[in-house]
């Protein structure tokens, strides 16, 4: 029996008892701009900053106070109110601030921070950007709601609120066809994954008689059968859906219609991570369960191949970056699974990816602010001269992703591959695979856009972005280069009460794995620019191998969700529909048709024939006469 | 011996019922009805007779009252129709069908 070390929270006692501002700040902020938009319709957007703001610093002001604490009493517990209580359930809301969540409070609010300030520069022109910036509040409200919460059942309320905020968000554009349907495709495919989650819920809710994190923690020690292993499956669903992984990946690509700081915030730093936090939340299940561990382990390591294998052949800069995304969650899923050896290497690369991939995410937004919101690389090249600030801010991220030495992605990245060696051979390997194609699309994507000739369309004058849109690119391209080096040797022994890991040994030379990482990476870097830096780009994407029709193609991910699940929805729906229209409503036919056919039959009786009539009249004297004489002699 | 009375009226009933509802013309059919009435008028008698006692002269007293006053109501019936409709046919009163 694997002993679980549990750290039980500690009571909310001063500053800590207003920890539930952070969340009511963009919420009210929310409100406002959505509710009485049309009075604040010019103060609107500062004033989403402005709350958001508010909360980061509430957050800064919670992790100091937890960095001063004593470990053991870093985990405090804030009861909010009873939600309802009927008969023996007792459900409350209340929130958990321990050294997990603020890390995430501070990723959301400070990440969101600065893209609220950079969506004023972008979304300037925009004719509805007050409800823009109230559907950017809402967003993270639910998100801070998500990582604060102290049971699961707030967890998901949470949940569904990002996937609302999603939702509103990536179909922004409602005039565009394609981004309501992408809208509504990430929606249905969240809800997939909502189905797992709620069935972990209800689980947890018969198993343990409550969703606090504290009873599932203790309780699932005692938990017999296949329940551990079940409850780890279905949060591992739920995490598929919300983080993109496969099977439920092809929302992401589809989630780039929507205005580009919503792909950095939400597809990029936060909602989607949301599924690695549950997994890592969730440890205690995890840690019990080596079979919930393995799924863990294979679906990080197929979608970081899956999301490496798109970024290769796409052409347009946010689906490649999208992919990318993809994969790194990958990767971060991988860590997790590994299990306790693994947790803090996964919130690692969480936090340090949330930095460089919002860099990179918005610098595409500035590449495509500066040319005329064209997403095609293959109309882009030579802006490195144009587009100075973009061009080195989106190089920070650029080292970073690929893990080049002490940039942030370095550190992260290489501990998970070092991990997933320990682990297993082959998952190692994988990963190290991941890396080099990770180096690969990425130069491709550098060469095409910044380097090499121009192929711009007709009209385009390149201009660098207002400074509302390249401040906030500084101050990520500043966390991609240090936050790395700067997390390194402390998150281990930070998280380990709330994610049960233990702490390795971090070196300040690579080891053996970290030099074959270096290598790999280098190699990717130089195969990218023997295929994309030596020759011209071609105006129109060449055929390609079937690698990169694949690729392409999302992998066909469409098709096969069409396949497996819409056709054969469809077959059943038009089932039913036939079986009502003929069986259900033939059933009822044959009722009134009878009925009918007997009235038909009944009115003949009254014809307006009088000799009809004395006949009817003789009969049933006839009758009566029978059971009078019958009844008489009986 | 009242067999032979009650065979009677058994079989005068049933000519009456018969021609009701076979006869065309509404005077024979009114007629088939006093036929009737006079079977049932014979049964009370030949009841009374056997039994030795009034009840059932009383009885047809009733029934021949009756079947006066009926007389006197149907046939004023019978003659309005035919002054309207010219016909004394009973299908040809089949207003009550529509």
């Amino acid at each position: 029996m694997i002993q679980l070390e549990i750290v039980d929270p500690v009571a909310a006692t001063g500053l800590f008892g207003y920890a539930w501002l952070m969340i009511a700040l963009p919420a009210l902020g929310a409100l406002v701009l959505l509710l009485f938009g049309r009075w604040v319709e010019k103060v609107g957007p500062y004033l989403a900053v402005a709350t958001i703001t508010g909360s980061f610093v509430i957050a800064v002001a919670l992790f100091l106070q937890l960095l001063a604490a004593p470990p053991e009493s870093r985990a405090v517990a804030a009861h909010l109110y009873t939600w309802f209580s009927t008969g023996s359930w007792q459900l409350d809301v209340g929130l958990l601030v321990d050294q997990l969540s603020i890390l995430f409070a501070l990723l959301i609010t400070g990440v969101g921070g600065l893209i609220h300030v950079y969506s004023l520069g972008y979304m300037a022109h925009d004719a509805r950007k007050r409800r823009f910036f109230g559907y950017l509040n809402l967003f993270v409200a639910a998100m801070l709601t998500l990582v604060l919460a102290d049971n699961y059942l707030v967890l998901f309320v949470g949940w569904e609120g990002v996937g609302l905020a999603s939702y509103l968000l990536i179909g922004f554009w409602q005039h565009k066809p394609s981004a309501a349907a992408a809208a509504k495709k990430a929606f249905v495919m969240n809800r997939v994954g909502d189905l797992g989650m709620v069935l972990a819920i209800s689980a947890m809710l018969a198993q343990f008689g409550s969703s606090a994190f504290i009873d599932v923690n203790h309780g699932a020690a005692t938990l017999t059968g296949p329940w551990v292993t079940a409850i780890g499956l279905l949060l591992l669903l739920g995490a598929c859906g919300k983080s993109a992984q496969v099977p439920l990946q092809a929302w992401l690509l589809d989630a780039m219609e929507g205005p580009t700081p919503v792909s950095a915030l939400i597809h990029a730093a936060t909602m989607v991570t949301a599924g690695v936090y549950l997994v890592v939340r969730s440890h205690a299940i995890f840690d019990l369960s080596a079979d919930a561990r393995l799924a863990v382990v294979i679906v990080g390591t197929v979608t970081l191949l899956a999301g490496a294998w798109i970024g290769t052949s796409k052409d347009d800069i946010k689906k490649v970056l999208a992919g990318s995304t993809m994969s790194q969650i990958g990767y971060m899923m991988l860590a997790a699974g590994i299990g306790p050896a693994g947790y803090a290497f996964a919130i690692f690369h969480l936090l340090t990816h949330g930095a460089f991939k919002a860099n990179m995410f918005l610098g595409a937004g500035s590449v495509m602010h500066g040319m005329n919101d064209d997403v095609d690389m293959r109309r882009y090249g030579g802006l490195a001269k144009y587009l100075p600030i973009t061009f080195w801010t989106f190089a920070m991220g650029y080292l970073a992703i690929i893990g080049f030495p002490l940039t942030s992605g370095y550190f992260s990245k290489d501990h998970i591959i070092e991990a997933a060696f320990h682990e297993s051979a082959l998952v190692g390997t994988l990963a190290l695979l991941g890396a080099g194609v990770t180096a690969f699309y990425m130069t491709r994507l550098m060469l095409m856009t910044f380097g090499g000739g121009k192929r711009w369309a007709d009209g385009v004058h390149p201009h660098e972005s207002p400074a509302t849109m390249t401040v906030p690119l500084i101050v990520l391209a500043a966390l991609s280069l240090v936050a790395g080096a700067a997390m390194n040797g402390w998150i281990q022994d930070w998280l380990e009460p709330a994610a049960g890991n233990h702490p390795h040994e971090v070196e300040l030379l690579p080891t053996p794995i970290g030099w074959l990482t270096m290598l790999v990476v280098a190699a990717g870097v130089l195969v990218g620019w023997l295929v994309f830096g030596r020759k011209q780009i071609p105006a129109v994407a060449p055929q390609g191998n079937p690698l990169a029709v694949a690729g392409r193609n999302d992998l066909f991910g469409d098709a096969i969700n069409d396949t497996l699940v819409v056709q054969p929805v469809l077959g059943l729906s038009r089932a039913a529909v036939a079986t009502d229209a003929k069986a259900l409503d033939g059933f009822v036919g044959v009722i009134t048709t009878a009925l009918g056919g007997l009235s038909v039959g009944g009115r003949k009786v009254q014809n307006g024939y009088v000799r009809s009539y004395a006949l009817t009249m003789v009969l049933g004297v006839l009758v009566v006469g029978a059971v009078l004489i019958l009844g008489l002699a009986a | 011996m009242i067999d032979q009375y009650l065979y009677l009226a058994v079989i005068l009933f049933v000519i009456g019922a018969i021609g009701v509802m076979i006869r065309r013309n509404a005077l024979v059919a009114f007629m088939s009805v006093e036929l009737m009435l006079n079977a049932a008028n014979l049964a009370l008698v030949a009841f009374a007779w056997h039994h030795a006692s009034f009840d059932g002269q009383v009885a047809s007293f009733f029934v021949m009252v009756v079947a006066a006053a009926e007389v006197v109501v149907g046939l004023a019936i019978i003659v309005s129709i035919y002054k309207t409709r010219r016909s004394t046919s009973v299908d040809n009163a089949n207003l009550l069908s529509q």
